[in-house]
């Protein structure tokens, strides 16, 4: 998986962000509004996308766009 | 594992009741419209059905059994065992089925009993009606699920109120020579207890009138007391996501079948986002999956057979089906049961003017 990939999909998972509008850096919080649903969606989106499981304190210790990919992409290696 | 079948158990007939007044969750004023606008899209409940307070579940479960009595044209003596699934009885003591007995004027050799299941209890009802007939000879029997759940609710609480509504069903289920058998596959995990809880009013938390009824934050939209449900709602979606699939899986793997076999899978209608992902994991395409989330909302154990009822009663009334039940929630406590039935009786959803 990569960075730019990742930002792609989930620019079109939430209607909200419009399309290449997000880069690494952002602030999830800034960008939309970061709330339970949203990261319902979010853990909704990974699992079909990725196959990976994440728990609430896992999500609340993401800050940026790129603290999520390292996130999903720390449990897909953890599986292979 | 818990996977086995239960040969010559045969679905007579499926009704569901849900009381009169409608509530639609367009008019939830805790929340702000944006935020309500995306949670009715991302839970699928535009509407659901409220009890007034003192409608119980067994009175909604007794018109949907008359109504289902009546149209079989089932003699009330012939019928041997009612089982009770819910976890909103009428008393603390005694169990609701034996109220169901007397009121439904089924005979005293009827076996009644009740049996405390949630989102899980159509699929777990089903089983041990099946296998208590098929071992007892026991030729008609009734299987009543459903809950009254919108009463446990906080208004100030967003991540429950919008999403549940209030039901109740019966399953008529005869024992029949050359019925297919019922093919289960049933699990559990106590370790999730807490996901989906009413902390108070059992033996452990005992009613307490200083600290049982005092609402607390919970977080951002979220006050509730120790009587209302509480839900973990990121255990709950991560639990499911992660169970579902395999049970599904496993289930129709043991018996040789595919995807391509069943003609509808009917899960416990937890919420849109939930059973889409579900759906998506399995890779079902939409046709075969029916939902009534958004006319009745999360009706506990009665969501799956309402789900027949409201999207299915033509088809199933006018042929053959293969059908792959599967209820997962409260417990935590999940299964599911791949079922043929033929012809069967299916009337529209009733309506109880309460």
């Amino acid at each position: 998986m990569n960075i730019t990939d990742f930002i792609s999909k989930v620019e079109e998972e939430f209607e909200d962000i419009k399309p290449n509008s997000l880069s690494p850096g952002d602030v999830l919080q800034e960008k939309f509004t970061w709330d339970s649903i949203n990261a319902l969606i979010f853990l909704a989106h990974v699992n079909v996308e990725y196959d990976v499981e994440i728990t609430a304190e896992e999500l609340i210790k993401s800050v940026t766009v790129q603290d999520l990919y390292n996130l999903v992409e720390s449990k897909v290696n953890g599986k292979q | 594992m818990a996977i086995f079948q239960v040969p010559n158990i045969n679905v007579a007939g499926i009704s569901a009741c849900v009381p009169e007044d409608v509530y639609h969750n367009a008019e939830y004023d805790w929340i702000s419209e944006k935020e309500r606008e995306i949670l009715i899209k991302t839970i699928g409940v535009e509407k659901k059905h409220h009890a007034k307070k003192g409608t119980t579940t067994s009175d909604l479960c007794y018109v949907a059994a008359e109504e289902l009595l009546t149209r079989l044209k089932w003699q009330r003596e012939d019928i041997d065992l009612l089982i009770f699934v819910s976890q909103s009885r009428d008393y603390i003591i005694p169990a609701t089925s034996g109220l169901l007995q007397e009121r439904l004027s089924l005979s005293k050799s009827c076996i009644a009993f009740d049996i405390s299941l949630g989102c899980s209890g159509y699929v777990y009802g089903l089983s041990v009606i099946g296998s208590m007939m098929k071992t007892g000879a026991i030729k008609k029997g009734l299987l009543l699920t459903g809950d009254i759940s919108t009463l446990n609710t906080s208004y100030r609480d967003k991540s429950a109120f919008p999403l549940f509504g209030d039901a109740g069903t019966a399953t008529a289920i005869d024992l029949t020579d050359n019925a297919e058998p019922m093919m289960f596959n049933l699990q559990s995990d106590g370790e999730g207890y807490e996901a989906i809880i009413i902390p108070d009013g059992g033996i452990r938390n005992f009613a307490d009138k200083e600290t049982s009824f005092e609402y607390h934050k919970i977080g951002e939209g979220i006050y509730r007391n120790k009587f209302n449900i509480a839900l973990d709602g990121i255990k709950v979606f991560n639990f499911s996501l992660r169970e579902v699939k395999p049970n599904v899986n496993k289930l129709l793997s043991e018996f040789n079948m595919k995807t391509d076999d069943i003609d509808y899978f009917i899960f416990h209608q937890a919420n849109r986002l939930m059973n889409e992902t579900i759906r998506k994991q399995l890779k079902l395409v939409p046709e075969k999956v029916p939902y009534s989330l958004n006319d009745f909302g999360n009706t506990s154990s009665a969501s799956v057979p309402i789900t027949i009822v409201s999207e299915l009663s033509e088809e199933i009334a006018s042929q053959e089906l293969t059908l792959l039940l599967s209820g997962f929630g409260v417990g935590l406590s999940w299964g599911s049961v791949i079922l043929k039935t033929n012809r069967i009786i299916c009337p529209p959803v009733i309506i109880h003017k309460d």
